[in-house]
């Protein structure tokens, strides 16, 4: 893996050899080292290594952008030339601001070189744990255990010339037995931290028992989600509206509504790309620094995250948050954290007349943006709550739901927070939520 | 580069491997993109590298690197071999492998046009004439206009002696808007959503496609659902064509066929099937006796198209579903053994040079009926057209859909008589397939190209199609939001 002085060097060298007015080079590098496991077996087991360089070029106010992986001399040049040359064809772009100068960026301390060098054996040991669990208690394990170092560089012809490396350990535990199944996930930088056989354990729990589920009808009820569910929701409120791009085309919910309640006055939603705990990355695609930006405030609109382009249309400076070029989706918030609550998950349930514990949802996607209404299924570990105690297992719900609306009745927030589906969040009891259908399982 | 992929099996080999094989893959992409009225990117990509998969004590080890050295690529094979080594301690079985033919072949799939000769001003043209058409007819807030270019060149090599080279060029276009209205936003695109239409074929399907010419109604569509009527709660009677009734094949269909996702192999991830072994042999009444589907990796410009899969088989056409009855998987060399067949029916594809091969869609088809579209409408009475896919989610053993649509045409009387907004419909897979009454004829069938079809860890996209026309379906649960209903629901 290319240490993250190649990766400026190598930008230093795109920044040379362009005949463009203006140049930024773009570098990412990584690893995936990933071993997957289905019915009690390693089934799938790879490796790779890559690096990229992506190229923006500018001749005034004409972009053009080329990206290749070819890091030689020559494909570098190849690289800025194609860049250059779609630049030169390029219609003017009155949107676009120019290159940044340089700006001082926080430190922080994010690589772990543990994680990096995890080998395929340990990785291996790690997951005959998990099997060894699935058949004590005869289940079946499925799952993933993932780990690899990710470096990224910008460098431009204005002076910027920033880098930062990371690495996570990512671990996800299905276990399934003949009628249900469980799952627990871990995500964090230093592989040490990551216990296998405890996340098998959590996930055999769920699935024995949730055996023998019950069938339910669909309507509203209260919920205790856990934070994978959780994370799930405050990740599609990022996808919907918490970006720039949407906002200034008038397309997100937070769109006319700064200063105005959108959500229950317990809930406090920001990005922070500098949270040691969260995987830091102290600048953006344009070589930004990355700033903390408060979305919602004791329930109250307060912003949305810029890149120089939209934040110049919506008046603003940008946040640090831009994508890489040639950046169609926009900016977007890559590290969304709701803080949390006092609760304890006991505390949740204990305090649940009827209702529903869910370990997560599946495949959720967006039925009305501006709504913010979402729908998805449960799945994995879904229980009936009856006088403050989990009962049985039920069979898996749909849900249509508004998430601005979940988050008006949210009567419980927990008292820690885990990285979940890529946000930072504690679990929730949510006072009323709507599920429109069942299935057969 | 047929001699660095002959490198990585035989390094793979000499470091103990049973079998191996190695695919170079260069993938070469371009893409512009027009948005309200200006350029928003003109960018090309290029990405290469080797990945070698090998079978070692009796496990699968995978290793893939950019680094093209002859060094770099021996010990990408040794690292693959360690890793089925690690695998290989968790195994109850050694890994079989159904026979193959060892080919040795070269396959390049023409275009008449190469899109990537087509001038950058010519493109750029084309989308900003369909912007300033959009602008004229409504003038909705977002514009957009895409068009994408991709070639793939493929280097196979194998322990058993195949050598196949293939090359490909895939185009896709686009264009859609949104109109932005008080509490509401519609989009409208054509051909359909998700980026257009993209198959294997060249600039010849952009022209065929006539953009400019479908501009001014996406416009005044998406403009008009603003002040549309909601869409209903409850059952009605529905009609879907295009890429709506495509994405209905590919999420409830094409998904619960995968034999790797059906033995388990993906469950972690987005899933198994309900459609388990024993409904193989068994008669299970998948759909109506309209219903006929199948995988079809030899049709001419599908985006599921191709001469031989990851594994070196040949690409095949398979009965999936015959007269609604079950009788065929998507299987690959492993998973077909498992189910007692001899062979694979070759629908291995990785995503790029650094993916495994995983069992992926090729074409998965409805198969045309023998009514038109204008004879279907006439014949409903009551009901809904539904075009343009904009939502989709489906249980984890594709059972319960929720889908919804960009607009409704509703259909009185045997005619269309204005939009409705909003549209979304719920199911059961086989209950919804057995609904349906009628499916058009082979005049309104299209292969549809998917180009982001996930699954993997790591996330792989496949780039697959479906051949649809239109079909039928009766008392399907309609309107399913939030509380049951739109809010201020008419």
């Amino acid at each position: 893996m290319p240490a993250q002085d190649e990766l400026i060097e190598v930008g230093r060298r795109a920044v040379e050899l362009s005949p463009a007015e203006a140049t930024e080079a773009v570098i990412t590098s990584g690893a995936n080292n990933l071993t997957r496991f289905a019915n009690n077996t390693i089934h799938q087991n790879v490796a790779h290594a890559d690096a990229d360089l992506r190229v923006r070029a500018a001749f005034g106010n004409r972009v053009g952008v080329a990206t290749t992986n070819d890091l030689s001399e020559e494909g570098v040049r190849r690289c800025v030339e194609s860049a250059a040359e779609i630049a030169r064809h390029q219609e003017p772009d009155e949107d676009f601001a120019g290159l940044p100068g340089p700006e001082a960026c926080a430190e922080v301390v994010a690589e772990c070189g543990r994680t990096a060098r995890f080998s395929p054996e340990e990785r291996a040991q790690a997951v005959a744990e998990i099997i060894r669990v699935a058949e004590r208690d005869g289940l079946n394990a499925f799952g993933a255990f993932a780990t690899g170092p990710q470096t990224f560089a910008v460098v431009n012809s204005n002076g910027v010339a920033v880098a930062q490396g990371f690495a996570t350990a990512d671990v996800n535990v299905t276990m399934s037995g003949a009628t249900s199944s469980g799952r627990a996930t871990c995500t964090d930088a230093d592989v040490a931290r990551v216990d296998a056989g405890q996340i098998g354990e959590r996930a055999a729990r769920k699935a024995v028992e949730s055996a023998d589920p019950i069938a339910i009808e669909p309507g509203d009820y209260t919920v205790v989600l856990e934070e994978d569910a959780v994370g799930d929701l405050v990740g599609f409120l990022g996808y919907m509206g918490f970006g720039g791009k949407a906002f200034v085309e008038g397309r997100s919910f937070m769109y006319g509504k700064l200063g105005e309640r959108v959500c229950g006055e317990n809930i406090t939603i920001y990005d922070d790309g500098l949270d040691p705990g969260f995987f830091p990355i102290p600048f953006d695609f344009e070589g930004q620094p990355r700033r903390k930006v408060m979305l919602i405030e004791d329930g109250i609109a307060r912003g949305v995250v810029h890149d120089r382009v939209t934040a110049a249309k919506a008046g603003t400076a940008s946040t640090g948050h831009a994508t890489p070029p040639p950046g169609a989706w926009g900016p977007h918030p890559m590290h969304l954290k709701l803080t949390p609550g006092e609760a304890s998950m006991e505390e949740m349930i204990a305090s649940t007349e009827r209702g529903l514990l869910i370990t997560r949802f599946h495949y959720t996607n967006i039925v009305h943006p501006l709504r913010t209404e979402i729908t998805g299924m449960t799945r994995d570990g879904t229980f009936l709550i009856k006088n403050g105690r989990l009962t049985k297992g039920v069979k898996n719900l749909r849900f249509t739901q508004s998430v601005l609306t979940a988050l008006s009745n949210v009567e419980m927030i927990g008292r820690s927070v885990r990285v979940a589906e890529g946000c930072l969040v504690p679990a929730l009891k949510v006072g009323s939520f709507h599920f429109s259908g069942t299935t057969e399982f | 580069m047929e001699d660095l992929t002959k490198l990585a099996v035989e390094a793979a080999r000499e470091a103990g491997a049973a079998y191996a094989d190695a695919r170079y893959v260069r993938t070469r992409e371009e893409q512009t993109s027009t948005r309200s009225g200006k350029v928003e990117s003109l960018a090309a990509t290029e990405s290469r590298g080797i990945g070698v998969r090998v079978l070692a004590d009796g496990a699968w080890g995978f290793a893939a690197t950019s680094d093209l050295s002859r060094s770099a690529i021996v010990e990408a094979a040794r690292l693959a071999v360690r890793i089925g080594r690690a695998s290989a301690t968790t195994k109850k079985a050694d890994v079989a492998l159904a026979d193959c033919d060892p080919a040795v072949d070269s396959v390049t799939a023409e275009v008449k046009e190469d899109p990537f000769e087509v001038p950058l001003e010519e493109r750029i043209s084309l989308l900003l004439d369909c912007d300033r058409l959009m602008v004229q007819a409504a003038n909705p807030a977002v514009r957009e206009g895409h068009l994408r270019f991709v070639r793939e060149e493929q280097h196979f090599a194998s322990s058993e002696g195949a050598s196949i080279y293939q090359e490909f060029t895939e185009t896709g276009a686009g264009i859609e808007c949104t109109a932005v209205g008080e509490g509401e936003t519609q989009t409208r695109s054509y051909p359909g959503s998700h980026g257009g239409q993209m198959a294997t074929r060249g600039w010849e399907m952009v022209e065929e496609l006539d953009l400019p010419a479908h501009a001014e109604e996406v416009a005044r569509e998406a403009t008009e659902l603003l002040e549309a009527p909601h869409f209903p709660s409850g059952e009605a009677d529905l009609i879907m064509d295009g890429n709506q009734l495509a994405l209905q094949v590919h999420e409830s269909c094409g998904h619960p066929i995968e034999l790797d996702r059906v033995l388990g192999t993906e469950a972690s991830y987005a899933g198994t099937s309900f459609l388990t072994p024993d409904k193989l042999t068994s008669g299970f009444r998948y759909g109506s006796e309209h219903v006929n589907m199948t995988a079809d990796a030899t049709l001419s410009g599908g985006l599921g198209s191709f001469a031989y899969d990851d594994e070196g088989v040949p690409g095949q056409r398979t009965d999936i579903v015959k007269e609604g009855i079950f009788c065929g998987y998507l299987t690959s060399r492993e998973t077909a053994l498992k189910i007692g067949q001899r062979a694979s029916n070759g629908t291995m594809r990785a995503d790029g040079w650094d993916a495994l091969p995983l069992i992926r869609m090729t074409n998965i088809n409805l198969e045309p009926g023998s009514w038109t579209l204008d004879e279907m409408i006439r014949d409903m009475g009551e009901g809904y057209l539904l075009r343009s896919n904009s939502s989709w989610s489906i249980d984890d053993k594709r059972l319960n859909f929720q889908f919804g649509a960009e607009i409704a045409y509703r259909i009185e009387g045997g005619a269309i008589t204005g939009v409705v907004r909003n549209p979304t419909y719920t199911g059961i897979t086989p209950q919804f397939w057995g609904s349906c009454d009628a499916v058009a004829n082979r005049e309104h069938w299209l292969v549809w190209g998917v180009p982001n079809c996930g699954k993997g860890e790591p996330g792989q996209a496949a780039h697959v199609g479906h051949g649809v026309s239109a079909a039928r379906f009766r008392k399907v649960r309609v309107g399913v939001l939030e509380n049951g209903a739109e809010p201020d629901h008419e």
